[in-house]
C-alpha cells in the first residue's frame, strides 16, 4: 500500500510538471508534444529500478514501445475526430481510448506474450 | 512558426484543473505498478505510454479556447475543438519520441546507470519529437504553397476559358 501511494504521489508530481510545461508553450501543435511526454514512465522507472532491478525495468520499457505506438494511433484518431469531424472533445478523447487498448493489447498478444 | 513561452495560460487555469492532472497522473502511475506486479512487466510496461491525462487536458484546452473566443463575442465551440485537435496532432508526433525514449531505456538500462540512461532517453524523446514536429511543418508549408499555386493557376485558367467563350467583347475587357 505504501508503495502504491508513493507511486501515486511521484507520478502525480512528474505528470503535473510536464503538463505545466505544455501549458506555457506555443504554438498549440508544439505544446501537444508534451501530451506524449514520458512522465508516467520516468516516475515508474525510478521506483521500479529501486524495488525490482534494472532487468525488470528494461522489460517494462520494451513493452512501452508498443504502448507508444498505440498512443500514436490514439492521438491521430482524436486529432482527426476533432479537426475533420468536429466531434465533442470528451467523448472523442474518452471513447478513442478503446483504440489504445486494442492496439497495445493486440501488440502484447502478438509479440510479447 | 516560432516556439514561444506564454505564462498567461497559467493565470487562466484554476487550482482544481491542476488537481485533476495530478490525480490522473498519479492514478495511472500507481495502476502501471499494480498491473506489472499482478501480470508481469510485459503487460505493465504498456501502461507507461497510456494517454493518462489526455482527455482531461484536451477538455481544458477546449474550455480555455472557448472562453477566449466568447469573450471576443464569437462562437468558441468550433475553435475549441480545433485547438484540442491540433494539440492531439502534436501528441501523435510526441508519441514517436516516446517510442525512442522506450527504446533507449530498453537497450541502455541493463548496461548503464539509471541516471545517465534516463537523462539520455528524455533528451532523445525531446529531440525526436521536435524533429518530427519540424519535419511536419516543412511538409505542410510546401503542401500549402503548392495548393495555393494550383488554385491560382486554376482560377486564371477558368477566367481565360470564360473569356474565350464570351467572344471578343469579354476578351477585350481582359485585355484593357
Amino acid at each position: 500500500m505504501k508503495e502504491v501511494l508513493l507511486r501515486f504521489v511521484v507520478g502525480g508530481v512528474v505528470v503535473s510538471a510536464f503538463a505545466l510545461l505544455g501549458d506555457i508553450l506555443k504554438p498549440k501543435s508544439f505544446a501537444g508534444l508534451f501530451g506524449a511526454a514520458p512522465s508516467v514512465a520516468i516516475a515508474t522507472l525510478i521506483l521500479t529500478v529501486a524495488t525490482e532491478g534494472k532487468t525488470y525495468a528494461s522489460l517494462e520499457a520494451r513493452s512501452m514501445i508498443f504502448g507508444a505506438l498505440a498512443f500514436f494511433f490514439y492521438a491521430w484518431l482524436v486529432s482527426w475526430l476533432l479537426i475533420r469531424r468536429q466531434r465533442p472533445v470528451l467523448p472523442a478523447t474518452g471513447l478513442s481510448i478503446m483504440l489504445w487498448f486494442a492496439c497495445a493489447f493486440g501488440a502484447w498478444y502478438a509479440v510479447l506474450r | 512558426m516560432k516556439v514561444k513561452l506564454d505564462t498567461s495560460a497559467l493565470r487562466r487555469s484554476k487550482w482544481y484543473e491542476y488537481l485533476v492532472r495530478f490525480v490522473f497522473g498519479g492514478a495511472v502511475t500507481a495502476l502501471a505498478g499494480i498491473v506489472a506486479k499482478r501480470f508481469g512487466p510485459e503487460l505493465g510496461g504498456l501502461f507507461l505510454a497510456f494517454p493518462a491525462i489526455f482527455p482531461a487536458a484536451a477538455t481544458l484546452i477546449e474550455k480555455h479556447e472557448k472562453q477566449k473566443e466568447e469573450r471576443a463575442g464569437k462562437d468558441g465551440e468550433k475553435r475549441g475543438r480545433a485547438a484540442a485537435g491540433v494539440d492531439a496532432a502534436g501528441a501523435a508526433m510526441g508519441s514517436v519520441g516516446l517510442a525512442a525514449f522506450a527504446l533507449i531505456i530498453w537497450q541502455g538500462l541493463p548496461n548503464s546507470g539509471l541516471g545517465i540512461v534516463l537523462a539520455g532517453a528524455t533528451l532523445a524523446w525531446l529531440a525526436t519529437s521536435v524533429l518530427v514536429w519540424k519535419f511536419r511543418q516543412i511538409v505542410c508549408r510546401r503542401f500549402r504553397a503548392r495548393h495555393v499555386r494550383a488554385n491560382r493557376s486554376n482560377a486564371m485558367q477558368s477566367r481565360l476559358n470564360i473569356a474565350s467563350h464570351h467572344g471578343p467583347s469579354t476578351t477585350r475587357r481582359f485585355d484593357e
